[in-house]
């Protein structure tokens, strides 16, 4: 598959190369990348599923790794993987119901596949499947399902004697299977496109008249929530604060303003004298962790450690494809982005502080410009997504509904092949 | 088929950006993997500079990623010397098979310079449009669009301005007088608002402080901007012309030196340079060690993002960036007794031993490192091998690298591959090491780096009388050598290079280490004196400055025709260095009496052609801030020269005499004026006038009162003034006292009406 292969490398070098950023965007693009690996995944009669599951891993693997602090990426490789198990499973659950009325019915569909490959015997189509593709089979991983409460049916518990009926509708179980599969993520693009608006659905149930809302930086989310309860008629005031050193927050006072808000722009280092005055923050955020902390632009932690001062309410707005099934270690190095000093300070200005010549030859003049800041959960108060609010001790249930256990780790088998 | 139809959708909107030139050449660069210098001496005999490594990645990586995240799409990879080993690298990295943006080597054995090298180039028409023109070891994260953009806007105007020079402000140590880079001074002059560059120099250390800019220049640019604190970037958007302009002048063999400074001079064909200043972003060059070890050290602090170790470069293996800019690949081993300082990188499979201290430092791949090591500012290569209680200071290991336990490099070393250091050797500051012998004929700055090898290692198999340390070497170098010196001590292997002569006093200059703490006294001592000697105001030179139309003030004015040069000055514009341009323009001389002629000079001349006073302030503050003078110091001078101007005009008797005096007063009071500050002032003036009165014009000696009156009268100098000056001279010498005496009936009368007023 050249053609697959040159856009995932495409991808790992826009990554790499940090052409691409934003969750959104990032999210977008592995999303849309993934479908077309999958469409053009050749997969065999057996084990559809875990061939799929392969496929995205080793792609999603390297996606990963292009861009770490993308948290999003890897958040959409495992979306699409437990959409993947999820078909699959559905998939099967509706054969064996299906089976268990009148397995015939499917073998008719199987005889008008255009499929050059004749139709084996059905038993020893499954004695293969048995065989050959034993560890990461969907059988084996259905027949340890029961134990778990998770899975609801309890169909596939007699497993081998309803095995050679079950074979025998593999061949349209393939290509439903991938049809189903790219439909899911289909949807999973549509909703990455349409967190924003919603996410700004919601705003008027958070936003009231007169309120004075403070924000950080700039975020797409942010802009619409406001706007949206802004076209509501609630009448409201913004304060922005700049988010140095990037001043996007400049752009977002800008927007607020030519929609019509009053806005007031403030610097970082006046949050704490303005909060008192401020009856709910609201910002946007990089990435939500399993704790419910979350990852968002730097600054971000001195304004919720500001709120909660003040009892003032921090509101993160995250779409889904922002909520990462990790919990975060040591987050603030690890899941965080130096950036160039030069965003701080004008190199000519200073090159004589870093003129390593004289003096120790050590530098003494540190510049340190990180992305993300780590906000704690017990700092938020509330996390607005595309499916309603929630508190922070209610995300890792979230991130269940979202990702399946088995995909936590990505790069079980990365460390040799780098 | 969703990826074909992708990317071609993404070509169809590539091309659609530009709609009128749609046939558009695609953008090309001309990269060159030979500095064309011996700087890097004595690793680069064995491997090219491009392909050392810059924190763990070979510079040409640098270049190429860069360019090619500008949007160039067609490299020509210019090899010299060791073309081979270039190209090898080029085929086996993944450069050849990128999409859109095609890598291809030329080859030469017998280019000796970039000029050679454009040549070349320009014979295998290659070239179709503008062109970007690097060296392989240029390292830069900057956008070109808006360089490029206003390259071509001025192209379309002007087809003369055939390149574009990207500069960014760097300042200079104010004590050794380079940048930070280690490369020279380097002045520049531009227009501000063509950016047109008008005149470079660099090695201006060696102009002691002087520096003579045409005439001309100043008459054809209403203004120009002169810089020393621009660093030349090396990174430069030529038109096609270029390269017919090097085929046409066989003798350009120097980008800077010949090339730049050739068409600046030759103003027949007009060809224009301008340059684009860069702000936000990082660009520099490799040049000398001293590069090496800064521009190291730029890219672990992250200046270059995103060319930095943790994001990934292509072919560099996974690095993560911890607290303090600890950059650690991985696969390390480290013991836990181990401290790694700050702003360090540590590549793959390299093991650390117990109780070993790393910082500021730069450690390669399958480096082992054993216990007690200290290693401080230094860059080890790629699998080197350094024993137990080894101490290496701001030195640079190349690979394989064997050092012995207890052995020390001292500041400067610098190991080239495969030298083994010796149990407790200490190798002492600046040396070079290499297991190839020092060249005998020393090739000169021009001479490239190209060295083959095999003929290298023969003429240190003829020539290998010392230096050589015991026999076992490896492979090629064995048994050829006769006594054992042993400068590498007993298992040490390699030559240690005599500097050459006449270097060793810039040793320092280019070295890894920081320059020592002697040479900074030592250097700020003799700037010092320099200064004493020339009588200057110890400010450190203003490092950049405009030269805007202003007043008058050309200071050298020691011979005829300058009074016709400041004459011509006055009816064109008349200018103003207000940059502190003693730098510019020598001076010498401090002495009073040197300073009284030049006021005097200049307010005669002002007299003659009719200058505004306002003028004559300006030149006569200009003088006084070049002299190093005080305010009555002018005062005095100018009162002097108005009354000698006085003196000059024809009178019969001292009634006429008066009459000339007090035409001048009058005409010139604005002047002296505005120089009588203060009372000091005042009695300066008296002083000067008693002077005069009893030396050198004894005809206004019966005038003194008549004139101290009229000096008065005018509220030139007040009653005060002349109070403290007759309370000073009371125990003067009776000779002294002529004068108090004569004005004594004035000062009765003063005190008097003081009193009075009391």
């Amino acid at each position: 598959m050249p053609d697959v292969h040159s856009l995932v490398n495409e991808f790992i070098l826009k990554l790499k190369k940090r052409k691409v950023e934003g969750s959104q965007a990032t999210a977008r693009l592995a999303a849309v990348l993934l479908r077309s690996v999958i469409s053009q995944q050749r997969i065999g009669y057996t084990n559809q599923a875990g061939a799929l599951i392969d496929a995205v891993k080793a792609v999603g693997e390297q996606l990963v790794a292009a861009n770490p602090v993308e948290i999003a990426v890897g958040n959409i490789v495992r979306r699409v993987l437990h959409i993947i198990r999820d078909e699959d499973l559905s998939l099967t659950t509706a054969a064996m119901a299906g089976l268990n009325l009148s397995a015939v019915s499917d073998d008719d569909d199987d005889d008008t596949s255009p499929d050059d490959h004749p139709v084996l015997s059905a038993a020893a189509v499954a004695a293969a499947a048995r065989s050959t593709l034993r560890p990461p089979s969907l059988q084996s991983l259905l027949e340890d399902m029961p134990d778990s409460a998770a899975v609801p049916h309890t169909s596939s518990s007699g497993g081998d004697s309803e095995g050679k009926s079950k074979s025998a509708d593999k061949n349209s179980r393939s290509r439903k299977l991938k049809h189903d599969v790219i439909e899911a993520v289909n949807e999973l693009i549509q909703d990455i496109d349409t967190c924003h608006e919603q996410i700004a659905e919601q705003a008027v149930e958070h936003i009231h008249h007169n309120e004075v809302i403070l924000t950080l930086g700039s975020s797409r989310t942010v802009l619409q929530f406001l706007c949206a309860a802004r076209e509501k008629k609630r009448s409201f005031r913004v304060f922005v604060a700049e988010g140095a050193p990037r001043y996007q927050g400049h752009l977002l006072a800008k927007e607020l303003v030519a929609r019509g808000l009053q806005t007031t722009l403030i610097t970082d280092s006046a949050i704490f004298a303005m909060i008192s005055r401020v009856n709910m923050v609201i910002v946007g955020a990089h990435a939500v962790m399993a704790n419910g902390g979350v990852i968002a632009p730097v600054g971000l932690n001195m304004v919720a450690l500001a709120a909660q001062r003040h009892a003032v309410p921090f509101v993160v707005l995250a779409g889904s494809h922002k909520l990462c099934p990790l919990y975060p270690h040591n987050p603030e190095v690890l899941l965080n982005e130096l950036r160039s000093p030069s965003e701080l300070l004008d190199f000519g200005e200073f090159s004589d502080c870093m003129d390593f010549g004289s003096g120790l030859g050590s530098p003494l003049l540190h510049v340190v410009n990180p992305a993300f800041d780590y906000v704690p959960p017990k700092l938020v108060s509330l996390f607005i997504t595309d499916t309603g609010g929630h508190n922070p001790s209610y995300m890792y249930r979230l991130i269940a509904d979202y990702y399946s256990a088995d995909d936590l780790v990505l790069q079980r088998k990365a460390a040799p092949s780098t | 088929m969703g990826a074909q139809k992708k990317s071609a959708s993404t070509v169809a909107a590539r091309t659609s950006d530009d709609p009128e030139e749609l046939a558009r050449v695609p953008l090309q660069a001309v990269l060159l993997a030979d500095s064309f210098t011996t700087k890097f001496r004595p690793i680069t005999l064995e491997r090219p500079k491009v392909l050392l490594p810059l924190a763990n990645v070979p510079m040409i990586e640098y270049a190429l990623a860069w360019l090619e995240s500008v949007g160039v799409e067609e490299v020509f990879v210019f090899c010299c010397a060791h073309a081979k080993q270039v190209t090898n690298y080029l085929q086996s990295s993944p450069w050849f098979s990128q999409p859109n943006f095609s890598v291809a080597t030329i080859e030469s054995h017998n280019s000796v310079s970039a000029g050679d090298a454009l040549r070349l180039i320009y014979e295998r028409n290659v070239i179709h449009g503008d062109f970007i023109l690097i060296s392989g070891d240029t390292l830069s994260n900057m956008s070109l669009t808006r360089a490029l953009q206003e390259h071509r806007e001025r192209k379309k105007k002007d087809s003369n301005a055939v390149m574009t020079m990207v500069i960014k402000r760097s300042k200079l140590s104010p004590v050794t007088q380079q940048s930070r880079l280690g490369t020279d001074e380097l002045f520049m002059a531009i227009d501000p608002d063509t950016k047109q560059l008008l005149f470079y120099e660099e090695n201006t250390h060696h102009l002691k402080g002087t520096l003579s800019l045409d005439k001309t220049l100043l008459i054809d640019n209403p203004s120009i901007t002169l810089h020393n604190d621009m660093q030349d970037c090396f990174i430069d958007i030529c038109s096609p012309e270029v390269l017919s302009l090097f085929t046409d002048n066989f003798d350009y063999q120097h980008l800077r030196r010949h090339f730049v400074k050739g068409l600046l001079v030759d103003d027949i064909m007009g060809y224009k340079i301008y340059t684009h200043e860069i702000h936000s972003s990082y660009a520099a060059r490799v040049d000398n060690y001293r590069s090496y070890d800064t521009i190291s050290k730029d890219i672990i602090q992250r200046w270059t993002y995103p060319l930095v170790p943790d994001v990934l470069l292509l072919g560099s293996s996974a690095t993560k960036l911890e607290r303090e800019g600890i950059y650690r690949a991985s696969e390390i081993v480290q013991s836990r007794s181990a401290q790694i300082g700050p702003l360090t990188v540590i590549g793959n499979n390299t093991r650390i031993g117990n109780n070993t201290t790393i910082a500021n430092s730069v450690i390669g791949k399958g480096c082992s490192i054993g216990s007690n090591v200290l290693i401080e500012g230094s860059y080890i290569w790629d699998n080197v091998t350094v024993e137990d209680g080894c101490q290496l200071r701001h030195s640079i290991v190349c690979d394989r690298v064997v050092m012995k336990s207890g052995s020390v490099l001292s500041p400067g070393v610098v190991l080239s591959f495969k030298v083994v250091v010796g149990q407790n050797v200490t190798v002492p500051t600046y040396s070079k090491v290499s297991l190839l012998l020092q060249p005998t004929k020393q090739d000169s700055d021009e001479e490239l780096e190209y060295a083959d090898n095999n003929s290298d290692v023969e003429a240190s198999s003829i020539a290998g009388t010392h230096n050589n340390l015991n026999g076992e070497l490896t492979s090629d170098l064995s048994e050829m050598q006769g006594s054992a010196t042993e400068e590498l001590g007993s298992g040490g292997v390699g030559y240690i290079w005599s500097i050459c002569e006449g270097a060793s006093e810039e040793e320092w200059r280019h070295s890894i280490a920081p320059v020592p703490a002697e040479k900074l006294v030592e250097l700020s001592q003799t700037m010092d004196d320099d200064l004493d000697f020339s009588n200057q105001d110890g400010n450190a030179p203003a490092s950049s400055g405009e030269l805007k139309p202003g007043g008058v003030s050309d200071s050298d004015d020691e011979d005829g025709d300058a009074n016709n040069d400041s004459a011509y000055f006055e009816k064109e514009v008349v200018f103003q260095y207000s940059i502190a341009y003693k730098d510019v323009f020598p001076i010498f001389l401090n002495n009073t009496a040197n300073f009284s002629l030049q006021v005097e000079a200049t307010f005669l001349r002002a007299v003659h052609e009719n200058v505004k006073v306002d003028h004559v302030i300006l030149e006569v503050n200009s003088l006084k801030l070049s002299y190093n003078m005080e305010f009555a110091a002018c005062a005095g001078a100018i009162f002097y020269s108005m009354l000698k101007l006085a003196l000059g005009t024809p009178y019969n008797s001292s009634a006429e005499l008066y009459n000339a005096v007090i035409n001048v007063i009058n005409t010139w009071q604005r002047l002296l004026k505005s120089y009588l500050s203060g009372k000091d002032e005042e009695i300066e003036i008296i002083l000067k006038f008693e002077e005069m009165c009893s030396e050198s014009a004894k005809e206004l000696s019966p005038l003194f009162t008549k004139i101290l009156c009229l000096l008065y009268d005018k509220d030139m100098i007040s009653e005060d003034a002349i109070l403290d000056w007759e309370s000073e001279k009371k125990y003067a010498e009776e000779s002294d006292r002529v004068f108090v005496k004569q004005a004594e009936k004035f000062l009765q009368w003063l005190r008097e009406a003081s009193e009075e007023e009391d």
